[in-house]
C-alpha cells in the first residue's frame, strides 16, 4: 500500500490504536499506522481528509490524539511510550498542524460547500440518503451536476470568482467579553484574522516575523489587544511594543497617500483657492497652526481617533479593490510618480476633461438620444415600493350590489312557477341524486383528491421521497439526451441501468408494501408511466444507435 | 434653441429650458437694461450658470457698445474651469447656428501655480514658493542685468512673450487654464503674462474674487478694465468675508521677527550698494521728490503686491521728507517695528480704533500718521531700488507696511484687536495683532461704482435684502427663483428630538450632554442602515466634531455605524481631507457606500458637490453658529448694529443658516439628483431660523416634518428615498419642469413662469 516513493516525515513507535500496539508514520500526503510486526498500514488517512485534531488535556494520565475526518468518523491514537508519549505527542501535532492546512484549503472548500448543501436543504439531504447511500449511483455521480460551479474544477472559474471584500467592521465583531475575573477575552476567527492581515500588511509582516519563533500565536494576539495599535485613543508612548512599528508605517503610509495627491482635482481642497497670499492677511478663521505642545492630551488622543479612521476605512477600500485591479493601480502609480515632475501637465488633462465635463452635463436639457428602453410601468407603485401585500380579491361587490341581487333572487322566487310538464320522472331523479352523492359515480373525482386522508402519513412520505429521488435519476437521465458524446452514451447506459436498479430496489418493495395495506396500487401508477416512458425512449435510441452501427 | 427673452434672441445650448432658467433671464436682462445691479437667487443645479453666460453673451451680441465686457468671478479654481467649458459649449452651439465662428476671445485667469510652464518654477507646490521664483527670474532689473551678464538667468518663456507675443493678440477662442498653457509651450510664451495681457481686449473673463475685490491684486490685474462691463459674482453667498478678509491683517510674534530680520537685510543691502553704487540710491531720492512715483515705470514683472489701499485713497502726492532717504526709511521701519513689539507685550487684551491707535503711536514714538500712509509705497520703491531678487522672502515687512498704510488710511470700519493667549489656552502666550476689516462695503465699493451693472448671485442668498445693506449698494432687482419640480427631489426633515424625547440641540448649554450626542449617534446610526451609496454629516465647529466622534467612539457608535458603511472625516490637513473625500467617493462608487464627516464653513463645505449617489443624504447636525465670543466677531456685530442698524442676533442667525443652507444644498445639484436634507437641531423648527432658509428648501419643509423623532425620520426617509429610487424620466419632467421651445411660448406657462421669480 505504501508506495517507495513516499517521503515519510516522522515516524512515531509505540502508539496504541484499538489496543494494538504499533508504529505512526506521517507522511507527505497521509498519516498512516500499522501494528507491530506488520508490513501494512491498517490505517490510513490523506490528510486533505482531515478535518481536525484533537488532544487530550494535558493532565489525563492517557496521551492521545484524536484525527477527526470531514465524514464524521474519528481514529484515536494513544501515545504509550512511557518516558516521551507527551512529546511524541506533540510533535506529531506540531506536525500536523502544519500540514492539515495545506491540505485543509484544497479539499475544504468543496467538501464544506456539500456539507453545507446537504445541511441547508432536507430534501436534498434525503435524496442523497436514497440514492447514495443506499447506492443507487455513486457519490460523483450524485454531485456531478449539483454543484455546478464548485465541483465543475474549471480552474479559470474558480480562480476568476469574486473577490470577497472585508467587512468595515471587522474589529468591531471581536467584542471583547469579561471573563469574569478582571481580564478581557477576544474572540478571533479565522475570518477576521484574514481581514486583519489584508487590511493591515504591516501587522501580517509582523506576524510572519515573530510567530513563532519569538511568540506563540495567543501572546501574538495578546499582545495586538493590548497595544496603543489596536485601541486607537490611546496615543503612541514610544514603549518596546511590537505594534509601535506599525503605527509608524500606517503613518508613513498614510502620509505617502497623502503626498501623492488626488487624481480628481475637482477634489483636490489643496488647489481649489485660487489665493496666493501670505498668512497674515485675512481674518484667520481657522485657528492658528497650533504646535502639538499646547494641544492637550484630550485633543490630541480625538485626533488620533480620526486618523485612524480614515486610514482604517482607506485601507478597508484598498484591501478590497486591491486583487481586482493590480495592473491598472500600477498603472496609475507609475504615472502619478511622474506626477511630481512637470508631466503632470500631460497627464492630467483627460481625467480633469472627464470631470470637468461630467459636472457641467445637464442631462435632462438635452434630447435623449440613447435607444428607447421599455420602462417598468407601475400600475401601483405604493404596493411596489412597500412590498407584498395580502392580496385582495379585486372583484370588490359593493353593498348595493348585494341588495340588487337579493332583490333579484327575491323577486325571481315569487314569480317561480314550476312547468311540471317538463319535470325529470322520479327514478332518473333519484338516481341522478345518487350519481351526485359522496360515492357515486360522478363523484369519483372526488375521491381521489383526498388521498391525504386514505393513505397513512408514513405512506405518503415514503412516496413523496421516491417521487424526488425518481425525479432526480429521470432529470439525470433525459438530461444525456441528446446523446452526442461518448461519455453521454456511456451515462445513458449508466443511467439506464440505474432506474431499473431504483426499480428493483426501492419502487418494487414499496407497491409490494401497499398492497400488503390494501391500498390503491395506482398510487405508483404514475411512477412506473415516467420509468417506462424512459425506458422507451431509450429503446428507441439503442435500437436507433444499433441501426446506425450495422 | 434660440429664445426671445424680451426681445433679445438668446441662443441657448440645449434641447429643453427649465422654466426658472427662462425667468432668471428676464430678470438679468432688465438688470443690463437698467445699466444696475441685481441680486438673484436661483437653486443650485439649475442651470444658473449657463443661463448667465447665454443672455450676457447675447447682450454683448446685440449690443456691443453698451456692454464690452463680462467679468465672471467665481470662488474656486474647479468652479472657473467649469464656467468656461460651459462657455465653450456655448459658442460650439453658436458656431453651429450661425455657421460663422463668432470673434470672441474668452479666458480663465489663475494664479501663477496654475498658469506656469517653466519646468523648474512650476513644480514648486506652493502658490508663494512659484511667486517668488517667477519674479527672481522675470523682473526687469533681472533682465537687465542680463545683457550685461549672460549667464543670469531667466525665464525663456516670458522673453519670448515679451519680445513677440505683446504684438500678436491672442486669437479669438475659448482659453481655459489648460488651453492658456498648451497655446503658451506652442508658443513659447508665458501664459500667465499672456493671460494678463489677453484681459484687456477678451469679451470674456472668468477669474477669482480676489482678483477684483483685493486691491493689493486688483490694482495689478483688473486696473484698466473698462467701465462697461458687466460683473458676475458666482457663489457669492460668502462675498461678504471675501470683501472683509481682503482687507484684514494680522500680526504675530513671528512675523515681527522675520520682519525685524528683512529690515536687517535691507539696512545690509543699502549699505552694500552705497559703498558700490551710491548713484541709484541718489536718483530714487531725486524721483521721491519729484514726486514722481510713474517715472520709475514699475514693469508688470517688479510689483508683487499693489497699494493695499484701494486705489481713490491712495495719495497723489509726493513721499513725504521723513521717510525719502533709503536710510531714513529704515530707521522708520525700525522705529514702527519696536512700538509694534511693545505693543504685543501687553498682558491683557486691548481694543481700539485705527485714530487711537495713530495718537498712540505719535505719543510714543513720534510716528506721523502722513509717512505711515506712504509706507507700503515707499518700501515698494525701495525694494526695486534695491533689485532684490527674492521678494516672496520679504512677505513680513511687506505686511507691516501694508498694516501701516492700512491703519492709517482707514479711520472707519476697521478695529484693532490684541490679544495676548488665545482663549482656550490662556496659559500660553501667543500674543496677535488683529487689523480687521468690519464693513465688506469697503472693499466691494469700488467695483460697483465702477463697473456699470454688478450681478450678485447664487444657489443660498436668503433673507436677500441683507445683502444690499451689508455690502451698501441698491439693487435694480431683488429676485429669489424657486425650483419648478416634476417630483420633489429634496426631502428637509427637521428632527427634534432623539426616541427618547430628549431635546436635540447643539446650543452652548447641551453641547456636552451624552443624552445628545448619544441620540445624535443614533440618528446617524439608523440612517446609515437605510440610505444608499453616500451620507455627509456636517458639524457646527471642528472641535465640536472631534469631541462628539471620541464620544462616539467610546459608546461604540461609530464601530456599529462601520457595519454599514466606511467612515471617512475631515481633518484640518487640506491633503489629507482631500484624499479621504477621494476615498470617499471611491467607496460610494463601488457601492460599498460611506459616511463622510465634515464641518460647516470648512473647506468641503464650500468646494466641495457631493452629486448624485456621492451624496444621498445630508445631515447637519447643529446650527452652524460662528464662534461667538471671538473678540473680532463682537466687534463686527456691533459695527454692523450702529452703522447698519442690522441686530447682531439676526445677523447671527443669518449668517447661521446660510451656512446650513450651503451644507445641505451640496447634496442637490439637479433635478434628476435627490437627496435627503437632515437638520438635527430643534431649533430649525423655529420661524426666524427656517424663514431665512433659502426659498427653495423652505417651501418643502411641511409642518409635519417640523419636530420629528429619530424614528420618525427614518420612516419619512425610507418612505422618500424609495421613491426616489423608481426610474425618472424626461417625460416625466416635460411641460412641468422642462419645456421645449413650444411649451415655453404658450401664454399659459408664460403665466406660470412669471411667478417663479419671487420678488422682494
Amino acid at each position: 500500500m505504501a508506495s517507495l516513493s513516499e517521503e515519510v516525515l516522522l515516524v512515531v513507535k509505540k502508539v496504541r490504536q484499538r489496543k494494538q500496539d504499533g508504529t505512526l508514520y506521517l507522511m507527505a500526503e497521509r498519516i498512516a499506522w500499522g501494528p507491530e510486526g506488520k508490513d501494512r498500514f491498517t490505517v490510513s488517512h490523506l490528510y486533505a481528509d482531515i478535518r481536525c485534531q484533537k488532544i487530550s488535556p494535558d493532565g489525563k494520565a492517557k496521551v492521545q490524539l484524536q484525527l477527526v475526518l470531514h465524514t464524521g468518523e474519528s481514529t484515536t491514537f494513544h501515545f504509550a511510550n512511557d518516558s516521551s508519549a507527551l512529546k511524541d505527542r506533540d510533535a506529531t501535532k506540531e506536525l500536523l498542524q502544519q500540514l492539515l492546512p495545506k491540505f485543509k484549503k484544497k479539499a475544504n472548500k468543496e467538501l464544506e460547500e456539500k456539507n453545507r448543501m446537504l445541511q441547508e436543504d432536507p430534501v436534498l439531504f434525503q435524496l442523497y440518503k436514497d440514492l447514495v447511500v443506499s447506492q443507487v449511483i455513486s457519490a460523483e455521480e450524485f454531485w456531478a451536476n449539483r454543484l455546478g460551479g464548485i465541483n465543475n474544477t474549471d480552474p479559470a472559474v474558480c480562480n476568476n470568482k469574486q473577490e470577497v471584500g472585508i467587512s468595515g467592521a471587522f474589529l468591531a465583531d471581536i467584542r471583547p467579553q469579561t471573563d469574569g475575573c478582571n481580564g478581557l477575552r477576544y474572540n478571533l476567527t479565522a475570518d477576521i484574522i484574514e481581514s486583519i492581515f489584508r487590511t493591515y500588511p504591516a501587522v501580517k509582516q509582523k506576524y510572519s516575523e515573530n510567530v513563532p519563533h519569538n511568540l506563540t500565536e495567543k501572546e501574538f494576539w495578546t499582545r495586538f489587544f493590548q497595544s496603543h495599535y489596536f485601541h486607537r485613543d490611546r496615543i503612541n508612548t514610544g514603549t518596546q511594543d511590537i505594534f509601535s512599528e506599525c503605527a509608524k508605517q500606517d503613518e508613513k503610509g498614510l502620509k505617502s497617500l497623502v503626498i501623492q495627491g488626488v487624481k480628481n482635482p475637482l477634489v483636490d481642497l489643496l488647489s481649489l483657492e485660487d489665493k496666493t497670499l501670505d498668512e497674515g492677511y485675512g481674518i484667520c478663521t481657522t485657528l492658528p497652526s497650533t504646535s502639538n505642545a499646547n494641544k492637550t492630551v484630550k485633543e490630541s488622543s480625538n485626533s488620533a481617533i480620526i486618523k485612524r479612521f480614515n486610514h482604517h476605512s482607506a485601507m478597508v477600500l484598498a484591501a478590497g479593490s486591491r486583487k481586482g485591479d493590480a495592473p491598472t493601480d500600477q498603472a496609475s502609480e507609475t504615472s502619478s510618480t511622474d506626477g511630481n515632475s512637470r508631466d503632470s501637465d500631460f497627464f492630467q488633462p483627460p481625467v480633469k476633461k472627464v470631470k470637468l465635463q461630467e459636472a457641467i452635463e445637464y442631462e435632462d436639457l438635452q434630447r435623449e438620444n440613447r435607444p428607447k428602453t421599455v420602462a417598468l410601468n407601475l400600475k401601483k407603485s405604493d404596493r411596489y415600493a412597500h412590498g407584498p401585500v395580502p392580496l385582495q380579491s379585486q372583484q370588490y361587490t359593493t353593498s348595493q350590489d348585494i341588495i340588487n341581487s337579493v332583490n333579484y333572487i327575491r323577486h325571481e322566487m315569487m314569480n317561480y312557477k314550476p312547468n311540471l310538464t317538463e319535470v325529470l320522472s322520479s327514478t332518473a331523479a333519484s338516481s341522478a341524486i345518487a350519481a351526485l352523492s359522496p360515492g357515486g359515480v360522478l363523484m369519483q373525482a372526488g375521491a381521489q383528491q383526498a388521498i391525504n386522508q386514505m393513505v397513512p402519513t408514513e405512506v405518503q412520505g415514503e412516496l413523496k421521497h421516491l417521487y424526488v429521488a425518481a425525479g432526480e435519476l429521470l432529470r439525470h437521465f433525459w438530461s444525456c439526451f441528446p446523446v452526442n458524446t461518448p461519455f453521454l452514451e456511456e451515462k445513458v447506459m449508466k443511467m439506464k441501468s440505474n432506474l431499473e436498479r431504483f426499480q428493483m430496489t426501492k419502487l418494487c418493495p414499496f407497491q409490494e408494501k401497499i398492497q400488503r395495506q390494501y391500498l390503491s396500487t395506482n398510487l405508483t401508477g404514475h411512477l412506473e408511466e415516467m420509468l417506462q416512458t424512459a425506458y422507451s425512449k431509450f429503446h428507441i435510441w439503442q435500437t436507433r444507435r444499433m441501426m446506425r452501427k450495422t | 434653441m434660440k429664445l426671445n427673452i424680451d426681445g433679445l434672441l438668446v441662443y441657448f445650448p440645449y434641447d429643453y429650458i427649465y422654466p426658472e432658467q427662462y425667468s432668471y433671464m428676464l430678470e438679468l436682462k432688465r438688470t443690463l437694461d437698467a445699466k444696475g445691479h441685481g441680486v438673484l437667487e436661483m437653486p443650485s443645479g439649475t442651470g444658473k450658470t449657463i443661463s448667465l453666460l447665454s443672455l450676457i453673451v447675447a447682450y454683448q451680441r446685440a449690443f456691443p457698445l453698451d456692454v464690452t465686457k463680462l467679468i465672471y468671478c467665481s470662488r474656486t479654481v474647479p468652479e472657473i474651469e467649469k464656467v468656461v467649458e460651459e462657455l465653450r459649449k456655448l459658442m460650439e452651439f453658436y458656431a453651429k447656428q450661425t455657421g460663422e465662428s463668432n470673434n470672441f476671445l474668452a479666458l480663465a485667469l489663475s494664479s501663477r501655480k496654475n498658469l506656469c510652464i517653466h519646468p523648474e518654477v512650476s513644480s514648486l507646490r506652493f502658490g508663494k514658493e512659484v511667486d517668488g521664483k517667477c519674479h527672481s527670474l522675470t523682473a526687469s532689473y533681472i533682465r537687465a542685468q542680463r545683457h550685461v551678464n549672460p549667464n543670469q538667468p531667466v525665464c525663456r518663456f516670458y522673453e519670448e512673450f515679451d519680445a513677440v507675443g505683446r504684438q500678436v493678440p491672442l486669437p479669438a477662442g475659448i482659453y481655459n487654464l489648460d488651453d492658456l498653457k498648451d497655446f503658451g509651450r506652442r508658443k513659447g510664451w508665458c501664459p500667465y503674462y499672456m493671460a494678463r495681457y489677453a484681459l484687456l481686449h477678451a469679451n470674456i473673463v472668468v477669474y477669482s474674487y480676489h482678483y477684483l475685490l483685493d486691491p493689493k491684486i486688483a490694482d495689478l490685474v483688473s486696473k484698466e478694465l473698462a467701465k462697461k462691463s458687466v460683473v458676475v459674482f458666482d457663489e457669492a453667498h460668502n462675498i461678504d468675508n471675501v470683501c472683509i478678509d481682503s482687507m484684514s491683517v494680522n500680526i504675530t510674534r513671528r512675523t515681527l521677527d522675520r520682519c525685524q530680520s528683512n529690515v536687517d537685510t535691507l539696512q545690509n543691502t543699502i549699505q552694500n550698494i552705497k559703498e558700490t553704487d551710491a548713484a541709484k540710491l541718489r536718483e530714487e531720492y531725486r524721483r521721491l521728490v519729484e514726486g514722481l512715483k510713474e517715472a520709475n515705470v514699475a514693469r508688470e514683472t517688479d510689483v508683487y503686491l499693489a497699494n493695499p489701499v484701494l486705489p481713490d485713497e491712495i495719495l497723489k502726492e509726493a513721499v513725504p521728507g521723513t521717510i525719502r532717504t533709503a536710510e531714513h526709511f529704515v530707521g522708520f521701519l525700525r522705529r514702527f517695528l519696536e512700538y509694534l513689539k511693545s505693543r504685543l507685550r501687553v498682558q491683557h487684551v486691548v481694543q481700539e480704533s485705527a485714530p487711537q491707535f495713530l495718537k498712540d503711536i505719535f505719543d510714543k514714538v513720534c510716528i506721523d500718521r502722513k509717512p505711515l500712509r506712504f509706507c507700503a509705497e515707499r518700501l515698494q520703491s525701495l525694494l526695486r531700488t534695491l533689485e532684490i531678487a527674492d521678494i516672496a522672502d520679504f512677505s513680513a515687512v511687506t505686511l507691516i507696511s501694508n498694516f501701516a498704510t492700512l491703519v492709517s488710511t482707514y479711520s472707519q470700519g476697521f478695529t484693532i484687536i490684541i490679544e495676548p493667549f488665545e482663549d482656550r489656552t490662556p496659559t500660553i502666550a501667543n500674543p496677535v495683532l488683529h487689523f480687521s476689516c468690519m464693513d465688506p462695503s469697503i472693499a466691494i465699493k469700488p467695483v460697483f461704482q465702477r463697473f456699470q451693472s454688478v450681478v450678485i448671485t447664487s444657489g443660498t442668498l436668503s433673507p436677500l435684502d441683507i445683502y444690499p445693506r451689508i455690502l451698501d449698494f441698491r439693487p435694480v432687482t431683488m429676485a429669489s427663483f424657486t425650483m419648478t419640480l416634476a417630483r420633489t427631489c429634496l426631502c428637509p426633515l427637521i428632527v427634534g428630538r432623539g426616541n427618547d424625547q430628549v431635546a436635540l440641540s447643539s446650543k452652548f448649554e447641551t453641547r456636552e450632554d451624552f443624552a445628545v450626542i448619544r441620540n445624535y449617534g443614533n440618528l446617524l446610526l439608523e440612517m446609515s442602515a437605510i440610505v444608499p451609496d453616500g451620507i455627509v454629516a456636517f458639524f457646527t465647529s471642528y472641535v465640536y466634531m472631534e469631541n462628539i466622534v471620541a464620544s462616539w467612539y467610546e459608546q461604540g457608535i461609530l464601530e456599529n455605524i462601520q457595519r454599514n458603511k466606511l467612515i471617512f472625516i475631515e481633518t484640518p490637513d487640506a491633503a489629507e481631507t482631500s484624499m479621504a473625500l477621494e476615498k470617499y467617493q471611491e467607496a460610494c462608487e463601488n457601492g460599498r457606500g460611506a459616511i463622510l464627516l465634515s464641518v460647516a464653513r470648512g473647506k468641503v463645505s464650500e468646494g466641495i458637490d457631493f452629486v448624485h449617489h456621492f451624496g444621498r443624504a445630508v445631515i447637519m447636525f447643529g446650527v452652524p453658529y460662528v464662534y461667538t465670543q471671538s473678540r473680532i466677531l463682537k466687534a463686527r456685530l456691533e459695527y454692523l448694529r450702529d452703522q447698519f442698524q442690522i441686530r447682531e442676533n439676526d445677523f447671527l442667525t443669518f449668517d447661521a443658516m446660510r451656512h446650513a443652507a450651503q451644507c445641505v444644498g451640496r447634496a442637490i445639484r439637479g433635478k434628476t439628483d435627490y437627496g435627503l436634507m437632515i437638520f438635527a437641531d430643534k431649533r430649525y423648527a423655529r420661524a426666524d431660523k427656517r424663514g431665512k432658509l433659502p426659498r427653495w428648501i423652505q417651501e418643502h419643509i411641511s409642518d409635519g416634518s417640523l419636530n420629528l423623532t429619530v424614528d420618525e425620520t427614518v420612516q419619512l426617509s425610507k418612505h422618500f428615498l424609495r421613491q426616489m429610487a423608481q426610474p425618472f424620466r424626461q417625460e416625466d419632467q416635460l411641460g412641468l419642469s422642462l419645456l421645449t421651445l413650444e411649451q415655453l411660448e404658450s401664454e399659459e406657462m408664460l403665466q406660470k413662469i412669471s411667478q417663479i421669480a419671487h420678488q422682494t
